[in-house]
């Protein structure tokens, strides 16, 4: 054993010394060797057509959608048709979901608990609460992702993820980022989690950092359909019935893009303070686009990543139902649990122009964004109590787009709610998978919560001056 | 040898040799254990590498029958994605490595793969690389070769070759490479059958490799090359990348700095391809 030690030690002690007498470049030699080689093996083996520079596709594309002039519109464009083709087409859908899973299911569910004899608070608990609630969540959230998951991949089968990536890569450079986290950030779009594991292709820590910290402003998963509802609800309704879906595909478009501008803008302002250093150049190669295979995306992306969401989203559904009903139903001194924290944090709500009941389904919601807009109804119905049919602490049934809208003004939301909504659903931190994934990547607790509190306080920033400024202009 | 004849009377086939000897088939099981890999019921460990965006997630999907999904685009596959399929009698374990340009710089993804190959030492590793850019992707698939002698190289995306009138002669290639290289469209399934076939010749011994070996122009470095590996087949007779393993030091790689500080080289032992073995073991009791 220690005579391997020793010739352990002597080997890389001569190591050492020969690394000295080889020069710094011997990298870059052996680099090269293996290029030349790979260039001289490939030259034997592949036979190119005696052709002449003929027309080619792909690069006619490239030139078009990573042209300076052309890039940035044509990617607005593009996914303005596709949340277009979202918004549009979930419509239907989502009324013929509602009408069977609530109207029809509820009344039919309470008359089987009445007929066994239920006392009512299982019966509450159980159909009022996690019932509706995950039946909320199926019928808002299901129809947009099973249209926007399947146009969204096959985008990225095409090919035009690398393309956005190119775009954005300058702009990440200058923001003394890795141009890597362009890929990173659309992996981000799909989910957070994923994002931050992604950034693991870039090597230096500091930009990894600066890529992790960033990743939450990509619009995930579950944020998607907080912000399509909001905007067909709230700035469709500003304009004209034909031209309300297009106007808000261009209101989630344009929140993306914000999400965008702000990892440029938080990554500018880390790396010229606490994450000072020098950008790292990498090659980033544009994949040849291929036709996408249609049917097999679709299939793959409605069970890789609608069903998952789906059941992400019902897994936290359900608890979160039956705590919103509980809360909503224990009274103290005859006012609801539910009314006490909400009345403690509309102070704060007001003030930042959202209300109690949107901070309190943020507070509900840290384990999964997804179950925002449901927690945020059903707080709402039982503050106004909307609803008189089915009675406070229920879910109210929202048909069509009118009755979210009269059921949100009934809860005192204005158009400044509504796009304050939006901006914090933005920005705010991130879900706990995606904290918990931050501090297994980064092994650091000190960074998870700098990755966790920087968006919360930003989001809690902004939307207090947008609050602030549209009152001054609205009075 | 006594212990190899008394442990085939009670296993037969090379089970036996595992229990026996450490350059056994499910060989080297406790490395790969440290690695994450659970060998307890496979007989052979195939990695899967290449440049990103070659359709080498297709290729494991084609194998696996697993529906990962696949995009298009480089840097897909960050972490390992395992999988298996039988193939003939046997049954193979198969290791997506992370799609790298190289295996030579200091970022996560490229260690992770270039790790597994010298660590975890694969029966075969599979190397897919695109067609219809080969000298890029040999790049990689030389630099693979430096670590390992038991590769098959998956010459994929020939329909897109063949659509832009590019004909790779894949025979000529085999030759230069020293290891089989197989035509595939994995997307469409074509080549598929040869592959696994190839795979498991390399894997039983019936092909042996003889693979290219970048050769350098300055005498400094093959000297210092050559001083190298002297010392550390002295040191750690039978480790099949003395050759790698040199290089890597030039390069001042602390994994390997490690490796050998701690004698985890030493566990590295060639093995032998299984075919030999059963010779081996039948002739014994003669």
């Amino acid at each position: 054993m220690t005579t391997d030690n020793l010739t352990s030690t002597d080997i890389l002690k001569t190591a050492e010394s020969l690394r000295w007498q080889i020069g710094r470049d011997f990298h870059d030699r052996l680099m090269e060797d293996i290029y030349t080689d790979a260039a001289r093996l490939a030259d034997r083996a592949v036979t190119r057509p005696d052709e002449k520079p003929r027309f080619d596709l792909d690069r006619t594309i490239d030139r078009i959608v990573t042209s300076r002039t052309w890039g940035f519109p044509m990617m607005i464009l593009l996914f303005t048709i596709v949340f277009w083709i979202t918004i549009v087409g979930a419509n239907y859908p989502s009324q013929f979901l509602s009408s069977i899973l609530i109207d029809k299911a509820v009344p039919f569910l309470h008359g089987i608990a009445d007929a066994i004899n239920l006392p009512w608070w299982i019966s509450g608990l159980l159909i009022d609460g996690m019932y509706l609630a995950t039946a909320w969540v199926v019928s808002v959230m299901l129809p947009p992702m099973a249209i926007f998951f399947p146009l969204f991949t096959l985008l990225e089968d095409f090919g035009y993820l690398p393309r956005v990536a190119f775009n954005l890569d300058n702009i990440f450079h200058k923001s003394g980022a890795h141009g890597k986290q362009a890929l990173s950030m659309m992996m981000g779009f799909g989910c957070n989690a994923a994002g931050v594991v992604a950034t693991r292709v870039i090597d230096s820590p500091r930009e990894r950092l600066i890529a992790i910290i960033t990743n939450n402003f990509a619009l995930c998963n579950g944020r998607w359909p907080t912000q399509i509802l909001i905007a067909t609800v709230f700035i469709g309704g500003l304009v004209p019935a034909y031209l309300a879906g297009i106007i808000s595909a261009l209101a989630v478009v344009g929140i993306a893009m914000l999400g965008v501008v702000l990892s440029f803008v938080v990554s500018w302002s880390l790396s010229r303070t606490v994450l000072r250093g020098e950008v790292s150049t990498f090659s980033l190669e544009l994949p040849p686009y291929r036709p996408p295979q249609v049917w097999r995306t679709v299939y793959t992306s409605l069970i890789d990543r609608t069903i998952y969401v789906l059941w992400r989203a019902i897994v936290f559904a359900l608890p979160a139902g039956a705590a919103i009903w509980l809360i909503a139903n224990i009274t103290i001194g005859g006012t609801s649990v539910a009314e006490y924290l909400i009345n403690f944090l509309n102070p704060l709500g007001i003030l930042i122009g959202l209300n109690g009941v949107i901070l309190l389904a943020y507070v509900v919601a840290i384990p999964a964004n997804e179950i925002v807009i449901p927690t945020v109804l059903m707080l709402t119905v039982l503050m106004t109590g909307v609803n008189a049919g089915a009675g406070a602490g229920v879910m109210f049934n929202a048909q069509s787009n009118s009755d979210y809208m009269t059921l949100f003004t009934a809860g005192g939301w204005t158009l400044l709610t509504a796009v304050n909504l939006m901006l914090f659903s933005l920005i705010h931190n991130p879900c706990s998978t995606t904290i918990y994934t931050i501090y297994k990547e980064t092994g650091d607790k000190k960074w998870t919560a700098v990755a966790a509190l920087l968006p919360l306080a930003m989001g809690f920033i902004v939307t207090f001056f947008v609050a602030q400024i549209w009152r001054l202009f609205a009075g | 040898m006594n212990d190899k004849k008394n442990t085939q009377a009670l296993t037969p086939n090379h089970t036996a040799a595992a229990a026996g000897c450490a350059t056994c088939p499910a060989h080297n099981a406790s490395n790969l254990l440290k690695l994450g890999v659970d060998m307890t019921d496979w007989d052979y460990v195939i990695a899967l590498a290449g440049n990103p965006n070659t359709g080498k997630s297709t290729v494991f999907n084609a194998l696996t029958g697993l529906r990962q999904h696949t995009g298009n685009w480089p840097g897909k596959t960050v972490t390992r994605a395992e999988g298996g399929y039988s193939y003939g009698d046997k049954r193979y374990k198969i290791v997506d490595l992370p799609g790298t340009y190289s295996l030579l710089s200091t970022s996560l993804d490229e260690e992770v793969a270039r790790d597994f190959i010298l660590f975890g030492q694969p029966d075969v590793t599979i190397i897919v690389v695109d067609a219809t850019r080969l000298e890029r992707n040999l790049n990689l698939a030389l630099q693979v070769l430096e670590i390992t002698d038991r590769a098959v190289v998956c010459l994929n995306l020939i329909d897109e070759a063949r659509r832009h009138g590019i004909t790779v002669d894949d025979r000529r290639l085999a030759r230069d490479l020293g290891v089989p290289v197989v035509p595939t469209a994995a997307r469409q399934g074509e080549g598929l059958d040869a592959l696994l076939q190839a795979v498991s010749e390399v894997a039983t011994g019936q092909t042996v490799c003889k693979p290219h070996r970048v050769k350098t122009e300055s005498a400094a470095i093959q000297t210092a090359v050559e001083t190298l590996v002297a010392q550390i087949q002295a040191a750690f007779p039978g480790v099949p990348n003395a050759r790698w393993v040199a290089l890597r030091l030039l390069d001042g790689d602390d994994r390997l700095a490690d490796a050998i500080r701690s004698g985890e080289l030493g566990d590295l032992r060639r093995q032998e391809p299984e075919a030999m073995q059963d010779l081996v073991i039948h002739l014994e009791p003669a």
